[in-house]
């Protein structure tokens, strides 16, 4: 839980902004020239969408030490209330929808949130499964969050900002990838600032957070709504950028425990963490596919698939909390060190 | 004995007051009659100090267990006052009181003038009362130096969307917990550890930091639960100069529970013995050394008795 600070006493110090910025000019400037469209559809869009709301629940359950599996739930409160904010608001911006949409979900983040002045641990991730099935049949039940849709799907909207299309792959990856980076930089703000380490006191000991003075309740209703507002922005990525058509169902509680896992492997308290996390949520599967086509043939197929993924996945999820419960964060950081090292004492 | 800052307990008397009457005590006459004395100025007869601190009849039991009864206390203001007894004495439990983590079932704690049926937790930084943790409470997962500057958290005006722009107060807000932090940490001698996660330090240092983050509020009345637990004698040493240099710098009252007799005779102006939940002695060190109850309940049976005789 512990992985805010690493020590880099004995690795050469290089400027903290450096590897984040080197990603970026890579991100706009490298792999539009030249990632296929496959790339685009199906890895970078959903790495973006998964690794914002890792992000967004890291914040809750990493950083303030609320257990939540409502996040499927936020992220379609988000995408349903961006789709109607679009629809029914004349003339109001894509961004608008946006920020409308995350403080939709931010709200409903509260409303669930209040079991956490009076719950903790599995308590209260057990209350917070009545948010994912609550707003699941809610959006299921009452037609007009989907148009009056026969099924509840919702088409996304033409996405263009200022009047620049950004409908093909490209822009949509441009788009989301603008979305997350700016989401991404407020949270590494915010979890450095005052706010962020009252979140941490309170996860590390609730008491002696309220006897010098934190206001916990205050504080943990706060963290329920950044972490929502987050997690609903990811969820109109995912439907806006990554799906282009949704329905309630596919926010169901596999997508929770999916970003659930996706922080744990990562690392816990670590915005570096959801990313790793969300990486290998989203290329494990097309990775074991690959292969078990090269080493099985034709036996592989989907069935064999999605087995095969929940096998592994769930081995590789039982390794990690043995092995390395800080995450993937932490297993990079000491192979990094060690790299650093090596190459120091040459 | 000066009187610090009296304007602010009117202020608390007046926020507080309405929330002490609507919890409907049994006794509220008695409350009634207490708080109305707040209007006016506490009586401060020249060369006696008021008391910072007194508590009135407090009695507490857990379940059938009695763990206080009837404990009456007065701590003047900038003394250090020591409370003793053998384990299950109730130590614990009365700086539990004091702080308001436990609601007494009888009597009132009054502070700086204000009698509470239950001192507010949550407003406790802002009454100027500070405390440590018998076992460590601090923030594992936050540097030495985030742990520190949190107990200037209560201050923080500034919301978060200020702090994560980093515009507004929250700036000056930042710059002003750190460096009042950092006075803190190299006046208990802690700077060196400043950017280690507080979990990731030795135990004794670590009481040392829980010390740094109550006293960083500059509080006016600071609960110490066994500062000392666990500490070898040169530790103990250490930390007792610190608190009386605390007391010294800040004109903090403090209010300590102790096991180890030696250190306290030498730091306490007064103290306390509980045995079973009451108070026994509360007297200077000299005569609490030489209290016959005390001797029988605590201190153990006196030297000249080493062979055993008669047991």
């Amino acid at each position: 839980m512990t992985a805010i600070s690493v020590d880099f006493a004995s690795a050469p110090v290089l400027p903290k902004w450096l590897v984040p910025v080197l990603l970026l000019a890579v991100a706009y400037g490298v792999v539009p020239l030249i990632g296929s469209s496959y790339l685009f559809e199906a890895i970078l869009l959903p790495f973006l969408a998964l690794s914002l709301a890792g992000v967004g629940l890291n914040i809750l359950t990493g950083y303030a030490g609320q257990v939540s599996l409502g996040s499927a739930a936020f992220m379609a409160a988000g995408a349903f209330a961006a789709y109607n904010f679009n629809l029914r608001v004349e003339g109001l911006p894509l961004i608008g929808s946006i920020f409308l949409a995350g403080i939709v979900a931010a709200a409903i983040g509260i409303v669930f949130g209040l079991p956490s002045l009076r719950l903790k641990g599995f308590y209260l991730a057990v209350s917070t499964l009545a948010a994912q099935f609550f707003v699941q049949w809610a959006l299921t039940k009452f037609s007009w969050f989907s148009n009056n849709s026969a099924s509840g799907v919702i088409d996304a909207p033409r996405l263009s900002i200022s009047g620049f299309a950004l409908d093909g792959a490209i822009g949509r990856y441009l788009f989301a990838l603008t979305v997350v980076t700016v989401l991404t930089f407020l949270a590494h703000r915010l979890v450095s600032s005052q706010t962020g380490r009252n979140f941490i006191a309170i996860r590390d000991n609730e008491t002696a957070a309220r006897i010098i003075g934190i206001p916990v309740l205050k504080t943990k209703l706060l963290a329920f709504a950044i972490s929502s507002f987050i997690i609903g922005v990811a969820g109109v990525i995912w439907a806006f950028a990554y799906l282009r058509t949704v329905e309630p169902d596919g926010f169901d509680l596999d997508r929770s425990f999916q970003i659930l896992f996706i922080i744990i492997i990562g690392g816990l308290a670590s915005i570096r963490g959801a990313f790793f996390g969300a990486a290998l949520i989203v290329v494990f599967p097309l990775a074991l596919s690959r292969l078990g086509v090269f080493l099985l043939g034709d036996l592989f197929d989907s069935g064999v698939l999605d087995m095969s993924q929940r096998i592994v996945l769930g081995a590789l999820i039982i390794l990690f909390l043995i092995l390395e419960p800080d995450g993937l964060v932490a297993l990079w950081d000491r192979v990094r060190r060690r790299l650093l090292f090596a190459w120091q004492s040459t | 004995m000066p009187l610090p800052s009296y304007t602010l307990g009117v202020m608390e008397a007046s926020a507080y007051a309405p929330e002490v009457f609507a919890r409907g005590l049994p006794s509220s006459p008695r409350l009634r009659q207490q708080s109305e004395d707040t209007g006016e100025p506490i009586n401060s007869v020249a060369g006696v100090a008021s008391p910072l601190l007194s508590l009135q009849g407090i009695g507490l039991s857990f379940g059938g267990v009695v763990a206080l009864a009837d404990i009456d206390l007065s701590v003047l203001s900038g003394e250090i006052r020591a409370i003793i007894g053998p384990n299950g004495a109730g130590k614990s439990s009365l700086i539990n009181v004091i702080s308001g983590v436990y609601r007494p079932d009888r009597g009132h704690v009054r502070l700086d003038g204000i009698s509470y049926a239950q001192v507010p937790t949550q407003r406790l930084a802002h009454l100027g009362v500070a405390r440590t943790f018998q076992n460590l409470a601090l923030f594992k997962g936050l540097s030495v130096l985030d742990n520190v500057a949190s107990g200037l958290a209560y201050k923080v005006r500034s919301n978060f969307a200020g702090q994560v722009l980093g515009i507004g107060r929250s700036r000056g807000e930042q710059r002003d917990s750190r460096s009042r932090a950092e006075q803190i940490l190299e006046f208990l001698d802690l700077s060196s550890v400043r950017d280690h996660l507080a979990g990731t330090l030795p135990y004794g240092l670590q009481k040392r930091v829980e010390l740094a983050r109550a006293l960083v509020a500059e509080p006016r009345l600071l609960l110490l639960d066994e500062p000392m637990a666990g500490m070898t004698a040169g530790e103990k040493s250490e930390m007792a100069a610190f608190v009386r240099a605390a007391r010294d710098r800040f004109a903090t009252t403090v209010v300590l529970i102790e096991h180890d007799v030696g250190v306290v005779m030498g730091l306490s102006d007064r103290i306390a013995v509980l045995d079973y939940g009451r108070k026994i002695a509360d007297a200077t060190p000299d005569e609490v050394r030489n209290d016959q109850r005390v001797i029988d309940a605590y201190l153990g049976v006196a030297s000249d008795n080493e062979d055993g005789a008669g047991i």
